[in-house]
């Protein structure tokens, strides 16, 4: 493993985690806020020997991307909230034909063109399908540039290890700052990946088939039963940060860069002797509801802040509905909140 | 007297009975790219790319690695196959309400980048599995379920000619117009797609095959009445020939 530290941006961090899994294809088109993606790839890519298309659109994208995967080599593609709308049949389609690739949205406001500002506005669209039909993906939320990295190469392995479609969902924030990252190499991904189903060429063996369409009786019912229990051992997969709140009294849950914001402001907080914690979901789906129902149990209040008008918090709530309830505090889409502005709805909180 | 086989199912071919209408022509088109896959030693490298409408089920018939696209994007999911596995043989085969109206963005970029792929196009001027409604390539004064007093100019606009669309676009290495309604026309058709497999062999770039097909059932006439049409109303209107030829074989512009 050589690691190297470098100053990079969120979307970099995104580039180079992606290069460092062994990306093969990638498939864009030009959206703010993550051109820097795209930009970067279409030089890196082709001189690691992969495919760059800056395709005619977010349809077209994920398309190639559905491509890609079904033949067994890793592929991603990057977009915005309005771009990852219109990816989302493919999406459902690659769900559907249990095909892996990774999916990054650096989400911002909406809905409709809104602003290109940071937002959590596509907490919905990210956990609960977005496309049509009975599916799940694999949603990650990073908060640092350094998670970045790191996730987006979890993201591929999980994507193949699942044969699904995984989404990394970052914002505004986290794709235009700048940090320091460590960068590593995980080991080299295997010629072989996808082996018993990808597609390419049936040479010496019977041809493969990779669909959605499931038209005799009982035949979608048994491919759907399939998928749900495929996504009830995504269990194994649930990450989280729970940041002192063995000893809380409030419970502050926030995801990707609120979730950082927030915690600074529990951190100073804590300093002034409040007993307040952050449980930072970093699997949006599967939700860590275990883990939150559990602190739930311990007596502890919660209060979930998001980007957005309320989203997170309809599964925190389901999280902790036997012993609790959640308060909401929702931050206005279109700046960067600062710790301050986080601070005050905790105090309120507290003293309630 | 010793039986003698001058007719067989190509070895591509799987023996299920086809799902298509009496007098269809998918099961043609199916039967010549299967020939010519076979004829060219392509089997065993091919990655088909399916469409939606009444050949969906393509991967029924011809026993290749096969994905299914959503409705209109198989040259996109076919852009994706290529570049992922540049050695593969890889075509995708769509009808015209996939190709000509709700994918016409992915066909065109497609064509224009020049894609190392093949594209067969069933134009039977009809949606034919949502049952007959208005498509691109629908006649003026065809009725459809969707315009029952016939396709009029001015309100849905005329029948677009894909193979001379196609033709124009830079990436295009072959365009041609075939048709599957005679015995010198169905020739003449497994040539061309033979020739669009080539320039794909020879990595030249895109190949695009239009061919005009019968759509008995939505056309509510008897298959012999559906061949028919073609050469009387679709042929004048979509005449057959090559559009471009960038091999330099001649034939084309
Ligand atoms: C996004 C989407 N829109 C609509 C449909 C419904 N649909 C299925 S087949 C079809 C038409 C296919 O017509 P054509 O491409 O001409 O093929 P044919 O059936 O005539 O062979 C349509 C509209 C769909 N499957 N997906
Ligand atoms: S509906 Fe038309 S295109 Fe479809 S199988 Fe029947 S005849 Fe063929």
């Amino acid at each position: 493993m050589s690691e190297k530290r470098m100053f990079i941006k969120g979307n970099e961090a995104i580039a180079y985690g992606a290069l460092a899994a062994g990306l093969r294809c990638y498939f864009g088109y030009p959206i703010t806020p993550q051109n820097d993606i795209p930009e970067f790839l279409s030089k890196a890519l082709p001189d690691a020997g992969g495919e760059f298309v800056q395709a005619e659109s977010e349809v077209a994208s994920a398309n190639m991307l559905l491509g890609a995967a079904a033949c067994g080599v890793r592929a991603m593609t990057t977009s915005s909230s309005p771009g990852i709308s219109l990816m989302q049949e493919a999406i459902s389609y690659m769900a559907g034909s249990e095909l892996p690739g990774v999916i990054v949205n650096m989400n911002r406001g909406g809905p409709g063109l809104g602003d290109i500002g940071p937002s959590q506005g596509d907490y919905f669209q990210s956990t609960k399908g977005g496309g049509h039909g009975d599916y799940r993906l694999l949603v990650l939320s990073p908060s640092t540039c350094q998670e970045a990295y790191d996730l987006i190469i979890a993201a591929f392995d999980l994507a193949f290890k699942y044969r699904n479609p995984v989404l990394v969902l970052g914002d505004a924030i986290l794709g235009q700052m700048k940090e320091p990252v460590t960068t590593w190499k995980p080991e080299p991904v295997s010629p072989a990946e996808g082996g018993d189903w990808r597609l390419d060429g049936a040479s010496g063996r019977p041809k493969r088939l990779l669909k959605s369409l499931f038209l005799d009786e009982g035949e979608l019912a048994g491919q759907n039963l399939r998928l749900d229990a495929k996504y009830k051992s995504m269990q194994a997969e649930v990450r989280f940060e729970a940041y002192q709140t063995e000893d809380a009294e409030l419970v502050v849950v926030a995801h990707g860069s609120i979730g950082r914001i927030a915690k600074s402001a529990v951190r100073s907080l804590r300093a002034a002797g409040e007993k307040v914690g952050l449980f930072r979901p970093i699997t949006l789906y599967p939700f860590p509801t275990q883990a939150l129902a559990e602190l739930a149990a311990q007596g502890k209040r919660f209060l979930t802040i998001e980007h957005n008008m309320g989203q997170m918090v309809e599964d925190v709530r389901l999280a902790v509905r036997f012993h609790a309830d959640s308060g909401f505090h929702g931050l206005l889409p279109g700046n960067m909140p600062t710790p301050d502005e986080i601070e005050a709805p905790i105090r309120s909180a507290l003293s309630r | 007297m010793k039986d003698e086989l001058v007719f067989e199912r190509p070895s591509v071919m799987t023996d299920r009975g086809m799902h298509y209408c009496p007098g269809c022509h998918h099961g043609v088109a199916h039967r010549l790219v299967a020939e010519c896959l076979v004829e060219m030693g392509l089997v065993e490298k091919t990655i088909a790319v399916s469409a939606i409408g009444c050949s969906v089920f393509l991967y029924n018939y011809i026993s290749v690695d096969t994905v299914e696209a959503p409705h209109g994007r198989a040259p996109a999911v076919a852009t994706g196959v290529k570049r992922a596995r540049p050695d593969a043989f890889v075509f995708t085969y769509q009808g015209d309400g996939d190709l000509a109206s709700i994918g016409l963005a992915e066909i065109m970029h497609c064509a224009n980048r020049g894609e190392r792929l093949t594209v067969v196009f069933v134009n039977n001027t009809v949606y034919g599995m949502t049952g007959g409604q208005m498509a691109p390539t629908t006649l003026i004064g065809q009725k459809t379920t969707t315009c029952p007093g016939g396709r009029c100019q001015d309100r849905e606009g005329g029948p677009m000619n894909m193979a001379e669309i196609i033709a124009g676009l830079g990436g295009t290495v072959y365009s041609t117009r075939v048709a599957l309604d005679s015995v010198k026309h169905i020739v003449q058709a497994k040539k061309a797609i033979k020739k669009a497999f080539t320039i794909q062999e020879q990595d030249l770039g895109f190949g695009f095959v239009e061919l005009l097909a019968t759509c008995p059932t939505n056309w509510r006439m008897t298959p012999l009445q559906a061949n028919e049409r073609i050469a009387k109303e679709m042929i004048p209107v979509f005449p057959l020939g090559v559009f471009r030829d960038a091999t330099g074989e001649g034939g084309g512009k």
